[in-house]
């Protein structure tokens, strides 16, 4: 079984080289009937033995596609039971606190799936949990893709692709939170009620047509739903289908490393050794949220009671993915709103709605940005270390911190009990940390960076510190570094390096704006870097 | 078709930059004429399980022994959900069926997975392979084709020669969503929304009631210092309670008249020092139902804006920008706090028509 485990260094599939051997004969008969009819033999030839290559962050990305599995097999099975209506019933199931209270047909039947249905509150937290867990591996594996700069081309399109995704998953989660119309999904309603008729112009109107009428009316349930289970699925489904049509089109990024080059993928074969591993995975994931789903409640729905405009319980809180746009609207100081000939403008409402906007289209068009900065149109397949980039890892870590501040903005109720500190104290330090935040994590990042890279290049030039302290016959104390083999030092001097752009006039002479603008942010991006250690470095290093 | 930024020469030591006929501007990247050369694989080195027989067969055995206990899983999955009755109005038998037939479920698929996972890593051949990459976009000769198909399409049906087809289908095509949009109108009723934003069900000398109860409240349960939740006694009969519901609520609070600073023209708002204000946030609409009684403050959960009674509701802190509107009030013959009016001004969050 374990026998030949050579390097081999496979470059085509090719035929006839491997016996089938005993115990194939059925999978031989399918198989020939199957491409008898379909052909599939072409796709299979082509796919069968595509490599991946191997690294744990490779899986972030994974865990988002088995987690929206677990999210259409557990979803599937609510809507056999749920009731997306507002009609009012009276509660008659199970449980006791709630009986004989009026309530809609949609809180009501999610009662039921929760205490009437066995197996029924395990769906509704396996389709939670798996939620949450799947916008927030999509967040993650985004994250590793902007640091490892695997949004170059061909990936920029990619990238966008994986944004609306990220945007869409955001969706469906906000859309299906509502759906139990619980006091709580209601006030989160009522708050992007207020938000919407705080639109100039279109406000009012979008609102009184959302809603069929005015807050809460008798249809945002089953509109919700409607988007919930068709609409936005689709749209995810097919926009996850191009994201991994792409990504096997562009073939997977690898990190620099021995025998790794921008025009070779290096790894492990889809069948079988990735498909074991990918699918094993699957089943780890999905096990994961089943056991998560089995021991911690999530949403207890049946605490909250049923849609009331007029309670509310303090302390709160949306899913966490919304937080960060809540707590922009926190973060606003009084007053924010004026007039305008007799209209009113909520500014409130309408700076945080532009920043959140501003900041997800930053996200969106970066590569773009980058690429144009860079001039390069080459493209990328290998991942970079982000130390590498160290301008473009600084302002990753300003944008994860901006949006850090944000969330934890939507706690600072939380933080002010739990710290025993004042509200305004809080909100305060929150709005001075959401702009001096990011510049100093920039700032960090950035140094950090720098301060690496020039590790890197000691490291590639004298070797490792060894830690073995000699006495020179003059007395002198040196401590012996240890010579670096050339695979190690590959993974240290194999990068991309950019300097900034020389302005030059264009054919008539002229430095055109756009090419100062360029310049200028080339000499942002580039102006500090290191570069990778060369052979002559190497060389003349060795006589002194 | 080669683009040049014009500030640096080298050629890349790519594959994928130098396909033929073409070369792809590197921008400003720089590429050392001395780096290092890629020293290629390193050697493959072999794992316990490739040398000692005794550690495959082990590697075998965990396996073997994952697939099995996944087995158990799924048995125990079935019994629980055949043993472990959800029995009606115990909340407990909900809590141990869920975690009988989950644990069940995740002890069925966990171990799949790290069966799976040892066995590709400890005893399926492992090979390092590598498959070239080619370029992104098509050969010259493909590309070539393809945008001969255009030529033809174009020229066949004289696409961008006949203008006058071109552009009217261009046109034609454009509007024709628009029946679409049109067809969304009805999502709501009629009837113009903002009128509907700006007036409530509270009117002259309708009582102040309990939430959600309904009874109505004499002047004299208002104790010094007591908060009461209030929604309007004909709340009942109105023809859709959650929508008035959601616009009339109101919290009844009684200070000290003194303590009260009444602007001009409000002077008969209050009843003895007995204040109502519409409890929906300005902000964004959230209830605001935490009052601090030593400081007479109104807090709201949702995102922290703080209202001060003592100064007619006036925003002291967080995003919202308007006092709550006040509610008139007095009392009626029986002694019952009734309204003297509607809200003077739209309760709520701020749109767009508000002042108009
Ligand atoms: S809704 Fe009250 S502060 Fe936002």
């Amino acid at each position: 079984m374990s026998t030949a485990a050579g390097t081999a260094t496979v470059t085509e599939p090719s035929a006839n080289t491997t016996p089938p051997g005993p115990g194939m004969r059925f999978t031989g008969a399918a198989a020939n009937y199957l491409d008898e009819r379909t052909s599939i033999s072409g796709i299979v030839r082509e796919l069968g033995r595509k490599v991946f290559p191997n690294h744990w962050s490779f899986m972030l990305g994974e865990v988002a596609l088995y987690s929206f599995i677990a999210i259409l097999l557990s979803g599937t099975f609510l809507t056999f039971f749920f009731d997306p209506s507002m009609s009012h019933v009276t509660y008659e199931g199970s449980f006791v606190p709630l009986k004989g209270i009026e309530m809609s047909a949609a809180y009501a039947s999610t009662l039921d799936i929760t205490f009437d249905i066995r197996g029924g509150l395990l769906m509704r937290q396996v389709h939670h949990w798996s939620a949450l867990l799947f916008v927030a591996s999509i967040g993650l594996h985004m994250l590793r893709v902007f640091f490892t700069g695997a949004f170059r081309k061909p990936r920029e399109l990619n990238w966008v692709i994986g944004f609306v995704l990220f945007i869409l998953a955001m969706a469906e989660g906000f859309t299906g939170y509502s759906l139990p119309d619980d006091l709580l999904s209601g006030n989160g309603l009522r708050i992007i009620d207020g938000m919407v008729k705080g639109f100039p112009i279109v406000g009012t109107w979008i609102s009184y047509l959302l809603f069929g009428g005015e807050f809460p009316g008798t249809v945002i349930v089953p509109r919700l739903f409607v988007l919930h289970i068709m609409l936005l699925p689709a749209l995810l489904i097919a926009a996850l289908g191009l994201h991994l049509l792409l990504m096997v089109i562009n073939k997977h990024t690898h990190f620099a490393g021995p025998g790794r080059t921008n025009d070779n993928v290096v790894g492990v074969p889809v069948m079988p050794l990735f498909a074991a591993k990918a699918g094993g995975f699957f089943f780890v994931v999905f096990g994961v949220i089943v056991l998560i789903s089995s021991t911690f409640t999530v949403n207890p729905i049946w605490n909250y009671g049923p849609y009331d405009p007029s309670p509310v319980s303090a302390g709160t809180q949306p899913d966490w993915y919304i937080g960060f746009a809540d707590g922009a609207l926190r973060l606003i100081p009084p007053g924010w709103e004026f007039e305008l000939w007799g209209f009113t403008v909520t500014l409130s409402i309408l700076i945080p709605a532009a920043i959140l906007g501003l900041f997800l289209l930053a996200v969106a068009v970066y590569p773009f940005l980058e690429a144009w900065i860079t001039g390069d149109k080459r493209e990328h397949h290998m991942a970079e270390r982000p130390r590498n980039a160290p301008v473009r890892t600084a302002i990753g870590a300003a944008g994860v911190v901006f949006y850090g501040v944000m969330w934890a903005a939507a706690s600072s109720d939380l933080i002010a009990t739990h710290f025993m500190l004042s509200i305004e104290w809080v909100t305060h330090a929150l709005q001075a940390l959401i702009i001096l935040g990011p510049i100093f994590a920039y700032w960090m990042t950035k140094r950090i960076c720098i301060a690496l890279q020039k590790k890197d290049r000691e490291i590639a030039l004298h070797g490792y510190e060894s830690g073995r302290i000699v006495r020179l016959p003059g007395g002198e104390y040196i401590e012996v570094h240890q010579p670096l083999n050339e695979y190690d030092r590959w993974r240290l001097v194999d990068y991309v390096d950019y300097k900034p752009l020389m302005l030059r006039p264009n054919a008539r002479g002229k430095i055109s704006p756009v090419q100062r603008v360029r310049a200028i942010l080339s000499r942002w991006f580039f102006e500090d870097r290191i570069s990778p250690v060369t052979r002559r470095e190497i060389e003349s290093d060795g006589h002194h | 078709m080669a683009q040049h930024d014009g500030d640096t020469g080298a050629a890349a030591g790519s594959e994928l930059v130098k396909s033929p006929g073409r070369e792809v501007s590197p921008g400003t990247a720089v590429i050392a004429p001395d780096a290092f050369e890629n020293p290629g694989l390193p050697p493959h080195s072999d794992r316990v399980t490739d040398l000692d027989p005794k550690k495959e067969k082990e590697a075998e055995r965990v396996v073997a022994g994952m697939f099995a206990l996944s087995i158990v899983g799924t048995v125990m999955a079935i019994v629980a959900y055949i043993v472990v009755p959800i029995e009606p109005g115990d909340l407990n038998s909900t809590r141990l069926n869920n975690l009988f037939v989950g644990l069940g479920i995740a002890l069925a698929l966990i171990p799949i997975g790290i069966g799976a996972i040892h066995w590709a890593k400890n005893l399926m051949t492992y090979v390092e392979m590598t498959e070239a990459r080619h370029g992104t976009r098509g050969t010259e000769e493909t590309r070539a084709i393809a945008a001969n198909v255009f030529t033809l399409g174009n020229q066949e049906s004289g696409f961008n020669r006949r203008k006058l087809i071109r552009n009217t289908l261009i046109g034609a095509l454009a509007l024709s969503p628009l029946p679409a949009v049109v067809l969304f109108r009805d999502l709501a009723p009629a009837a113009d929304p903002v009128p509907l934003l700006k007036t409530t069900l509270w009117d002259k000398g309708i009582r102040l009631a309990k939430d959600p109860s309904g009874t109505p409240i004499k002047a004299s349960e208002v104790t010094l210092g007591s908060v009461f939740h209030v929604i309007p006694d004909n709340l009942a009969d109105a023809e859709h309670p959650l929508e008035e519901k959601a616009k009339a609520a109101v919290l009844l609070m009684r200070l000290k008249p003194e303590d009260l600073n009444v602007s001009a023209g409000r002077e008969d708002w209050n009843y003895d020092g007995i204040v109502a204000y519409s409890k929906i946030c300005t902000h964004v609409g959230c209830p605001v139902a935490l009052y601090e009684q030593h400081t007479h403050h109104l807090l709201c959960p949702c995102h922290q804006s703080q209202f001060d009674i003592t100064q007619e509701a006036a925003v002291i802190f967080g995003p919202a920008k308007r006092p709550l509107p006040q509610l008139p009030i007095t009392v009626d013959a029986e002694g019952y706090l009734v309204a003297r009016s509607d809200f003077t001004e739209p309760v709520g969050p701020s749109f767009w028509e508000r002042s108009l």
